[in-house]
């Protein structure tokens, strides 16, 4: 399997909080890989430095052939102008904990702007598109409606839809029902075990253990801004070495 | 758990209780209707001093419409429209720049509110209108060259005084609006590949306009009401046609009438203008207005927020 993502020594620090201590990961093409943690792990941030909504104080992304934000010259990282740096993260598509459905617009305006905007498409070929992913997503009947009039479920599905308009190498999801009410989780879920079986590449920050058993090939488990375990579900989950990994996951097991 | 103390004053016993049709008596207020009386026999007091104070109503109503009181609240209209769009369009320039990653920038634009809120708008209008006496010509190489007192007209000088002055207050209102949309709609816009432009253009800016809709109404109408400064600078606007009347025929008191007569006038366009643009612009329901009550409702709301 060829490698979609690989993180070097990503260091992070929030003033003198240092969030990251130098994380290595490497991701294949049609994995689906989930990262565990308690609360203030630094797994939410670690996924934002990926995308470089955060930039990494040291270390550096690699996604699919270029290094993000930087480009390698004579040896040292030059800093990407801004334009080329958007371009690199839209390879990636973000999935927000709490949405960011642009509020001015409806559910089929929120799937064509990247469409059309950054890439290009005509109104009528990005609708087209847009209108197969809703499909997709179970929220085509809501196409002109507005974010405010929808469920949490319905507004993370129609993230989901946004963040694949795009045709992204990989799909990061941070926390993408930490924000629903119980009975919401499900459907989100399921359309994240849809994109799974499909092959799509996915990196999933999240709570629900129940989910990252099943769907992952992998599981990455973070404390204090470190890897502590990482591999096969059930290895993981079940018989992790490191005692920290074993109480966080005493905890949310119970 | 242990029992309040409570004190009612007999215990009712359930034997008594009445079924589920009761009549229901509601609570008199009395002293609404007393406080009610009150208010209506003062503005009685007030509508008769008026009516039967040293006021010629005829000849109010005879100036209402008169060519000169007309002409003049189309230049209150006017200049209240070029100055408003000035303002706005400088609103946004600067405050934009306030939030520039640019600390020059930034430093420009607090220095451009500095400057024009802390001064007043009377003030800025003078020094406007005798700016000649600073630069007697302007010289732009390749552009313009003509005499200062040429081109700033008393009409330049009221649109630049007060479209200035009103911008240096929606610079703030520009700058907060910008800082209270939702930081995750940025973040959402970048992972799609935006541009800063774009993400500015395309998804802060239009959340921005509605968030500062009602600002902007507001001043509108505040705008129609300060263009009566210009009247200081020889600018015909209403105000001044309606002093130069009564400079002749000494009806001072009716002709100010006639003015307050166009200006409510004028501000009630305004406000329902302002509603159904807020209306319209709350599609998404984000704001108050949006839960079609209708107009009348609306106009009789708490007011959120003094003028700015």
């Amino acid at each position: 399997m060829s490698l979609a993502v690989k993180a070097v020594g990503i260091r992070k620090s929030f003033g003198s909080h240092e969030v990251l201590k130098g994380l290595d990961l490497e991701v294949a093409y049609g994995e689906v890989l989930c990262i565990l943690g308690p609360s203030g792990s630094g797994k939410s941030t670690f996924l934002r430095c990926i995308n470089h909504l955060e930039t990494p104080n040291g270390g550096y992304v690699w996604v699919d052939g270029a290094i993000m934000g930087y480009e390698l010259n004579r040896g040292a990282l030059q800093e990407l102008p801004v334009k080329r740096l958007r371009a690199q993260q839209s390879q990636l598509g973000m999935v927000f904990q709490h949405f960011n459905l642009f509020a001015h617009r409806t559910v089929l305006g929120n799937v064509i702007e990247g469409p059309m905007v950054v890439r290009g498409l005509s109104r009528d070929e990005a609708e087209a598109r847009a209108m197969g992913l809703l499909e997709q997503v179970g929220m085509a009947a809501k196409a002109s409606s507005y974010p405010s009039q929808l469920s949490g479920g319905q507004k993370q599905r129609v993230a989901i839809a946004r963040a694949l308009a795009m045709e992204p190498r990989v799909m990061l999801f941070d926390e993408p029902t930490s924000a629903l009410d119980p009975e919401l989780v499900g459907e989100v879920l399921e359309v994240m075990r849809n994109l799974a079986r499909g092959g799509t590449t996915m990196i999933v920050v999240t709570h629900e253990i129940g989910f990252a058993r099943e769907v992952a090939d992998r599981v990455v488990v973070m404390i204090d801004g470190e890897i502590r375990e990482m591999g096969a579900p059930q290895q993981v989950l079940s018989d992790p070495g490191d005692p920290r990994v074993r109480s966080f996951l005493s905890r949310v097991l119970a | 758990m242990p029992h309040l103390p409570h004190s009612s004053p007999a215990a009712l016993p359930l034997i008594d209780l009445p079924g589920p049709d009761v009549t229901v008596r509601r609570l008199r207020h009395p002293g609404r209707w007393v406080s009610g009386g009150i208010v209506l026999l003062l503005l009685a007091v007030i509508g008769r001093a008026f009516a039967v104070g040293q006021i010629q109503w005829t000849v109010v109503g005879q100036f209402l419409t008169a060519g000169v009181i007309v002409t003049g609240f189309g230049w209150t209209v006017l200049i209240s429209a070029c100055a408003l769009a000035l303002g706005v369009a400088l609103g946004f320039a600067f405050g934009i720049m306030r939030l520039s990653e640019n600390p020059i920038l930034r430093f420009a634009a607090w220095l451009y509110v500095w400057v024009f809120r802390g001064t007043p708008v009377l003030l800025q209008l003078l020094i406007w209108f005798n700016i000649a006496l600073v630069f007697p010509r302007l010289y732009i190489p390749g552009l313009i060259d003509e005499r200062m007192v040429d081109v700033v007209t008393p009409f330049v000088a009221a649109v630049l005084g007060l479209g200035v002055n009103e911008g240096s207050y929606l610079t703030e209102v520009v700058r907060g609006g910008i800082g209270s949309v939702d930081r995750g709609q940025k973040e959402a816009a970048h992972t799609l590949g935006m541009t800063p432009g774009q993400t500015m253009r395309r998804i802060i800016l239009p959340q921005t306009v509605r968030l500062i809709l009602p600002v902007l109404g507001n001043s509108a109408i505040g705008m129609l009401k300060f263009s009566s400064l210009a009247a200081t600078i020889a600018m015909g606007e209403m105000l001044n046609a309606a002093q130069r009347i009564y400079f002749i025929n000494g009806a001072v008191i009716e002709l100010l009438f006639v003015c307050a007569v166009w200006y409510l006038a004028g501000t009630t366009v305004l406000s329902i203008g302002q509603y159904y643009l807020e209306r319209h612009f709350g599609r998404d329901a984000a704001t108050a207005t949006s839960d079609r009550r209708g107009f009348w409702a609306w106009a009789r709301r708490p007011a959120a927020r003094g003028e700015a």
